[in-house]
């Protein structure tokens, strides 16, 4: 039926190192994309879009942090901390200079990359659970300081309005703009990583993650490549902050506190460590579960309990839902729903005739 | 005759453990040296040294003329030492085209930027490293195995794999530890060709470690013995198998003698 790879000859090494070497997967990608582009924006209700925007949001900090746990096998609990560092940079720049976005944002990506490859350092001594530990203590310092020095963080509240970002005379206002100016940056944030990955600093990354005695040997500088995971990572991390602080029009560091972290950590693990594709599913999972769980109560909740139980349930619910589909993918899937969906898919590469 | 590789002198102790001592080696270019000697004669922390892993507590590691003793492991690597492992140490979640892509490591120079970019320098780049990786393929003869992971290959293939690994850095030294250690008899003729053939057609340097007398008898043109981490004897493979010396360690001594 779909008979993917056959007569699928690739005459040049550009043809058979093309991220999409399968006609069929190139025609996929197509389709996603006029989908994105020219469907969905189109179609459906704002209040949608305003849904599919966190993702966007959440799937280039997941992205990020998959660079570094799940391909070079760092672990950073401080990822909630580099995205508040990218996010009240931006917004200092926005409000104090008046500068645009598109100089704010790359700064506060940048400032997010040198916070984060300076609390990446440990990494060079310490592995697993005690580098966690460590970025651990980075998350709870960068949330005291931006919490305690209001030169930062802006006065009492701790929390700075943003100017709407505008590209040129135009001002980014609606959720259909915002999904349009979301969009770029998650196309932008998934090409690169998939061409990151792909060549040779990715490369890097994974030797580093398989076996890092063998990588140094290999010839590759340990030290500097380390640094430079956390400090991609980090980057997209600050970019993911400055994103969320567009979007909501303040930058406040309740957004980025350490259930953040543990939250983008939840996606990586549920989507797949060290996929691409995974870190996107995850992304869309863990943003939508709550919303889901939350329309799920107030349709059916109410047949067994009281509305104001159902209110009260909500919440709690997440929580306990949350925790238990970790439990329930470390233990059945470990590599996550990218894998189910490899597992869909090879069963229908030779589908009808698996023989 | 001037020394590719000039070890003098050097001593490595853990501990109380006195893994090397005072052990001094000359290595000429395009030779092939095998290094033998009982368990814990040092072997494997020589190879250590020259590659930089561990640095040793006193003496002196040459390359060329230039002083590498105090270098990073991915500095001797850059100047063309290239090494495989007692254990397998391939990446095995990566390809075998990718663990060989790997061994290019050095000689590429796409920084973060132009990979993210690919289209372009980076591609260029890959496109012209994987004709070598491919000359290497064809070499090893496992063109069959491009996109297989490592991980799942048997193990004699994983010794052909990191082989290539170690090939595809272009080593001007490559340093073999036991890389026929667990293989039946086919394997290791098959791993003894290749080792011939590297060193004919590139006139590569190998060091290498083998507890297979046969083998190392066979393919060395000198060996050196260790023991206790001393130098007992080295010279031809029949000069070293004669010399009562190197029976001694090996056997004990003979209550006669």
């Amino acid at each position: 039926m779909i008979h993917r790879e056959c007569g699928v000859l690739k005459t040049t090494y550009e043809a058979d190192m093309a991220l999409y070497p399968l006609p069929i997967a190139r025609r996929a990608v197509g389709a996603v994309a006029a989908l994105f582009f020219l469907v969905l924006p189109f179609s459906v209700h704002e209040y949608y879009l305003s849904i599919v925007n966190l993702v966007s949001i959440a799937v280039v900090g997941a992205l990020g942090l998959n660079i570094l746990v799940g391909y070079t096998g760092q672990i950073s609990i401080g990822h909630g901390a580099f995205m508040s560092v990218g996010a009240y940079t931006a917004a200092n720049f926005a409000t104090r200079l008046h500068w645009p976005f598109w100089l704010s944002l790359p700064l506060g990506g940048l400032m997010a990359a040198l916070v984060g490859a300076v609390v990446g350092i440990p990494s060079l001594r310490i592995k697993g659970l005690y580098l966690a530990i460590a970025t651990l203590a980075g998350q709870l310092i960068i949330e005291w300081t931006i919490n305690h020095v209001t030169w930062i963080s802006g006065g009492v509240q701790a929390s700075i309005e943003v100017p709407r970002p505008r590209l040129g005379g135009f001002e980014i206002a609606s959720q259909r703009e915002m999904y349009f100016f979301l969009l770029i940056f998650v196309v932008v944030a998934i090409t690169g990583t998939l061409n990151l990955v792909r060549s040779r600093v990715g490369r890097a990354f994974v030797a580093i993650r398989d076996h890092d005695i063998a990588a140094e040997l290999t010839g590759i500088n340990i030290f500097r490549y380390k640094l430079t995971a956390f400090a991609i990572s980090s980057f997209y991390a600050g970019i993911t902050g400055v994103l969320y602080t567009y979007y909501l029009g303040i930058a406040n560091y309740e957004q980025f506190q350490i259930v953040t972290s543990i939250d983008y950590l939840a996606m990586i693990i549920i989507g797949g460590l060290g996929s691409v594709l995974g870190s996107i599913f995850g992304a869309i999972f863990v943003t939508l579960l709550p919303i889901l769980i939350r329309y799920a109560m107030e349709a059916f909740g109410g047949l067994v309990l009281s509305p104001q139980a159902v209110l009260n349930t909500i919440p709690n619910l997440r929580l306990i839902l949350f925790g238990a589909l970790i439990v329930f993918f470390l233990v059945v899937e470990p590599e996550g729903l990218n894998r189910l969906w490899r597992n869909i898919r090879n069963y229908f590469r030779l589908w009808p005739f698996a023989y | 005759m001037s020394a590719q590789l000039e070890i003098r002198d050097v001593s490595k102790a853990f501990g109380g453990v006195q893994a090397v001592a005072r052990l001094s080696l000359e290595v000429p270019p395009g030779e092939i040296l095998s290094v033998i000697g009982p368990n814990g004669a040092g072997k494997t922390t020589l190879l250590n040294m020259i590659n930089g892993f561990y640095h040793p507590d006193r003496g002196r590691i040459a390359l060329e003329g230039a002083d590498i003793t105090r270098h990073r492991p991915s500095q001797i690597a850059e100047l063309g030492v290239a090494r495989t492992f007692q254990n397998i140490a391939l990446f095995k979640g990566m390809t075998v085209l990718d663990n060989l892509m790997l061994g290019r490591h050095v000689h590429m120079k796409s920084g973060v930027l132009a990979s993210f970019a690919y289209w372009g320098l980076a591609q260029k780049e890959e496109v012209a490293h994987r004709r070598r990786v491919e000359d290497i393929i064809d070499f090893l003869k496992i063109q069959d195995l491009r996109r297989r992971p490592t991980g799942s290959l048997p193990y004699g293939l994983q010794k052909r794999v990191e082989l290539g690994r170690a090939l595809a850095l272009d080593p001007k030294i490559l340093l073999l530890d036991e890389p026929m250690g667990g293989m039946n008899q086919e394997e290791k003729e098959d791993m003894a060709r290749f080792i011939l053939d590297v060193n004919e057609e590139w006139g590569t340097t190998t060091i290498l470690i083998e507890h297979d007398m046969g083998v190392v008898m066979d393919i060395s043109d000198r060996v050196t013995v260790l023991d206790m981490g001393q130098k007992i004897s080295s010279g031809s493979p029949d000069e070293v198998r004669s010399d009562p010396r190197v029976i001694k360690a090996y056997l004990g001594e003979s209550r006669r003698a």
